[in-house]
């Protein structure tokens, strides 16, 4: 699978004025990549990755283009994207914990969903149980409600119910946020296992935590106020971020074994702009200590070593 | 479970005792004898006087010290046995409930009924379709707050007064005996419709408006998301929010009960119909105290019933209060 | 937790008291609902404040000619004793209001105080109000009403408000308790128990206060409550016997016949007076919950 994405462009709708969460992305993911989509809050990264499946009541689709599997994906036509959903493109939500109807048992769910899909359910199910198992969950999880599951249990059943139809991209955001350090690492071990075992073909993984990715990502997408950063390989943007914001934010996290009495952790200075009015020129100014005069002018997101794209003027373009 | 229903029994039984009390307990509390009312009412010889008072404090009762007055009460209820009625003496009080109850029940019921159900479905499309809802809204605030008694005055003047299409008051026709014959059931039909429909309104928009704005916060919760994220049509995203939405409107129906019944109560009364409405109004204008006892007991111990009824139905209509109490995780 | 460009649509409201305030005058007075119902309630109660003090015949005297429509002389017609009905429209009003605050007023304090208490403290003081509420909530408040009104005879409609307030309270405790349960466990509650504050002083201060928004609707949805139960009371003949009132007035005239006769002037506006005021409240209601939670706003 292949995915496409040039120039999409997402808004906000609020009372004042248009939030611009997402502004001009252009990237690819290839087959079986796993993609890593990192920031700060409120960088507009869980923007994106909504607006791969489905656009929200306030979110806006201002433009840009999704190409997926060499068709266009019709994200701003909420019906005719329908067909694509859970069988092309699936989510596991940042919600995922509530992200099962308390009253019905959660096989039922299941079941319902598939075939208001028009998929016979019962085609899918020995799949779905397998799966299940395969990620530590005994079968009668299909028997239960979801207030009787704990919240990694959930988690899993999420995971397990977004792919079961296996999607060829599969959007997970901030899965792992919500969880404990140990359950954690299983579940992002487990994404790597729905890729290895062709669940999926590729993953964006959606987090602010850049040390899972260094752990599972192929390749890194620094997003920052609603715009492309940088994206390299794991092992380029980990060993030789390019993007000040990059390497800033690569400073800004503890290392194991290092003391604080040793050296202090490096933070950013300042606060994200306002996505409202966004200031022109590179969003990053403000906080860069590498600014000077031309970062008034936007820098474009372009090639500026093998696979490795930033948006900063003082990183000579290829 | 076993535990939760026995606490619920248990607090039924003393909401029951409690209400049983009070109502025992006011009228002999209050200023005034009613003995004494009576018997002026009677317009009796002054010398006989003192002899009717002695017969009729002893026939109800008064004269036996009030802890006894108390206990005899009880026994009596376990026995049927409501008093025996002031202002219709020698008609038991239970007789004249009997008398009016079928009535009551033939507003009330309908009415709650068909309300809940039509004002649940008008509430949950008024939240699909923003036509209807513009309209659903305004209409159900102004119902909602309406006056029961104002709107079936309202309707009598509409159409039994000035249209004449409908008969003023009563339950049928007086010339007509009750009887299962069509005709009497149409001139039954004739004079329910119109307060059956000054209850059904007003309780009709209360409901519509409660769906409509569970409605919504179930469309928005996060399962809602979720299956529209992965593809579910519209149709099943609603399935589940319209049950999840009723939830909290059949709770609520238990707390609303008290006030249907008090609007059936004044309704009646507009439509002189002959329910426990009337024969309340009549027995506070005579101060009939133990056709007031009588009726309240009545209506306590139906609204308790109901409101137990609904109580443990919802335990099973509900998964998570069930499952919470056996134990989930 | 992870907070997204959404934080731009202000969805949690944190900002200091004054900030809070000014925020909230900002959005109430742009929400067509809220200004609509409030704009009907206050000119009902300008009605009912200066009515009475404008209108020199009161309002029982008989001053007309009996059964007469509206005109010029008597806007709202003369009763079938020659009363003008406007005077009792415009007294009626003012008994309504006193009546839904007062009464309402009574049922909030009661339902808060049992709310709050039953809900922080929990264990056994909250079985016996939860108990007590149980008690209460099922009894039909109009058995109790009827039966108390019957015996005591009102005197005044501070006295049938105190009645109603006493009786209606229980669905508000109920709301408050579980409010406090879910914000007992937050962290600002555990830091002011550990700063040493007392009970009272943590509902008051800490509690309360991020429920303002939820115990000002709920005031409203009792006021408005307390004025229907007022009226179905006053039609049965059980409020204040020499006062004036939107439900004695409906009272008057059905038992003069007015049905029947076709006097609606007579009957009509008490019900459309109650119907503003009541329907004023619920959608000043709507309005402010779409005010104090941003998610309902329309955008």
């Amino acid at each position: 699978m292949s995915l496409r994405v040039d120039g999409l462009t997402v808004y906000y709708q609020s009372l004042r004025g248009d939030v611009k969460a997402v502004d001009g992305a252009t990237f690819d993911v290839a087959d079986g990549e796993i993609m890593g989509l990192a920031g700060e809050s409120g960088c507009g990264k869980s923007t994106l990755g909504k607006g791969l499946i489905r656009l929200d009541a306030r979110m806006r689709y201002v433009g840009g283009r999704v190409e997926l599997d060499g068709h266009e994906l019709p994200i701003a036509d909420d019906a005719r994207m329908n067909q694509y959903r859970l069988k092309e493109v699936s989510l596991i939500p940042q919600y995922a914990l509530s992200a099962l109807n308390p009253t019905r048992k959660i096989g039922r769910m299941a079941t319902d969903l598939l075939h208001a899909r028009g998929v016979d359910p019962h085609t899918v199910l020995p799949e779905l149980r397998r799966r299940l198992q395969l990620v530590g969950l005994s079968e009668d999880v299909l028997d239960r409600y979801p207030m009787e599951l704990s919240g990694g249990m959930k988690q899993r059943v999420v995971m397990v119910l977004s792919s079961v139809l296996d999607p060829s991209l599969l959007i997970a955001d901030e899965v792992t946020s919500a969880l404990d350090v140990s359950t954690q690492k299983a579940v992002a071990r487990l994404l790597v296992e729905f890729r290895d075992r062709g669940f999926v073909k590729s993953i964006i993984v959606i987090t602010h935590d850049l040390s899972v990715l260094a752990q599972i990502a192929d390749t890194v997408m620094v997003m920052y106020a609603g715009k492309l950063a940088e994206k390299a390989s794991t092992h380029a943007i980990v060993g030789a971020p390019q993007h000040p914001y990059t390497s800033m934010l690569l400073a800004a996290l503890p290392e194991v074994g290092v003391r604080f009495a040793d050296r202090r952790l490096a933070g950013i200075p300042g606060r994200p702009p306002s996505l409202l009015n966004p200031p022109a020129g590179c969003r990053f100014r403000e906080r860069c200590p590498f600014a000077e005069a031309r970062c008034a002018h936007e820098p474009p997101f372009v090639e500026v070593g093998p696979g490795q794209q930033a948006a900063c003027w003082k990183v000579p373009a290829c | 479970m076993r535990r939760y229903l026995i606490r619920k029994v248990a607090i039924y039984a003393l909401t029951f005792w409690v209400a049983v009390t009070v109502d025992w307990a006011i009228p002999r509390f209050m200023p005034g004898d009613p003995v004494d009312r009576l018997i002026s009412r009677m317009q009796a010889q002054p010398s006989s006087e003192h002899a009717l008072n002695s017969y009729y404090t002893n026939a109800f009762g008064f004269d036996v010290p009030l802890w006894k007055q108390y206990v005899n009460f009880w026994a009596a209820l376990f026995h049927g046995d409501l008093g025996v009625s002031i202002a219709n003496f020698p008609t038991p009080v239970w007789d004249l409930i009997r008398g009016a109850l079928p009535y009551t029940l033939a507003l009330l019921v309908p009415a709650i009924v068909l309300a809940f159900w039509a004002g649940n479905k008008v509430g949950a499309m008024a939240a699909r379709r923003k036509a209807l809802d513009n309209t659903v809204l305004p209409v159900g605030y102004l119902l909602t707050a309406t006056p029961q008694m104002w709107l079936g005055m309202l309707l009598v003047f509409v159409f039994a007064t000035t249209l004449a299409w409908l008969p003023v008051s009563g339950a049928y026709d007086l010339s007509l005996q009750p009887a299962w014959t069509l005709e009497f059931a149409r001139s039954f039909l004739q004079h329910w419709i119109l307060p059956f429909l000054a209850l059904f309104l007003v309780a009709f928009g209360g409901w519509a408006i409660g769906m409509r704005n569970m409605i919504i916060y179930e469309l928005e919760a996060d399962y809602s998301n979720y299956l529209a994220a992965l593809g579910a049509p519209t149709k099943l995203v609603r399935k589940y929010a319209y049950r999840n939405a009723l939830l909290p409107q059949i709770t609520g129906l238990a707390l609303a009960l008290g006030s249907v019944v008090a609007g059936a109560i004044v309704v009646e009364i507009v439509f002189s119909y002959p329910g426990l409405g009337t024969l309340i109004l009549n027995s506070i204008e005579n101060r009939d105290y133990f056709v007031l006892q009588g009726v309240f007991l009545f209506l306590i111990v139906g609204v308790l019933i109901a409101n137990l009824i609904i109580d443990i139905a919802y335990v099973f209509i509900d998964p998570r209060t069930r499952i919470g109490m056996e134990g989930g995780a | 937790m992870a907070v997204t460009a959404k934080q731009e649509l202000r969805v949690q409201a944190g900002p200091r008291p004054s900030a809070r305030r000014s925020e909230f005058l900002y959005f109430a007075l742009r929400n067509w609902k809220f200004v609509a119902g409030a704009t009907v309630v206050l000119a009902m109660l300008a009605l009912a404040l200066i009515g009475p003090a404008l209108i020199s015949t009161p309002p029982l005297a008989f001053t007309g000619p009996t059964d007469s429509p509206p005109s010029s002389e008597y806007w709202f017609g003369t009763t079938s004793f020659g009363q003008d009905v406007f005077a009792q429209f415009v007294w009626g009003l003012r008994a309504a209001f006193l009546v839904g605050a007062l009464g309402g007023g009574i049922a909030w304090v009661i339902g808060a105080a049992v709310g709050f208490t039953a809900g922080y403290r929990g264990g056994l003081v909250d079985d016996v109000l939860n108990m007590l509420t149980n008690v209460v909530l099922v009894i039909p408040t109009i058995a109790i009403l009827i039966i108390v009104a019957a015996y005591l005879n009102l005197h005044s409609y501070a006295a049938e408000a105190v009645l109603i307030g006493a009786t209606s309270w229980p669905w508000a405790a109920r709301a408050v308790r579980a409010q406090t349960f879910s914000l007992k466990t937050r962290d600002f509650v555990d830091i002011a128990r550990l700063s040493g504050r007392t009970t009272r002083g943590i509902i008051t201060r800490e509690i309360a206060p991020n429920m303002s928004s939820y115990l000002l609707m709920m005031w409203i949805l009792l006021f408005g409550g307390a004025i229907l139960i007022g009226a179905s009371l006053d039609f049965l003949g059980l409020g204040p016997a020499t006062q004036v009132s939107l439900g004695q007035m409906m009272n008057s005239a059905y038992s003069s016949s007015a049905l029947l006769l076709g006097f609606w002037w007579w009957f009509v506006p008490p019900g459309i007076g109650i119907i503003l005021i009541v329907g004023g409240l619920y959608v000043m209601n709507v309005g402010l919950d779409e005010v104090f939670n941003p998610k309902l706003r329309e955008l």
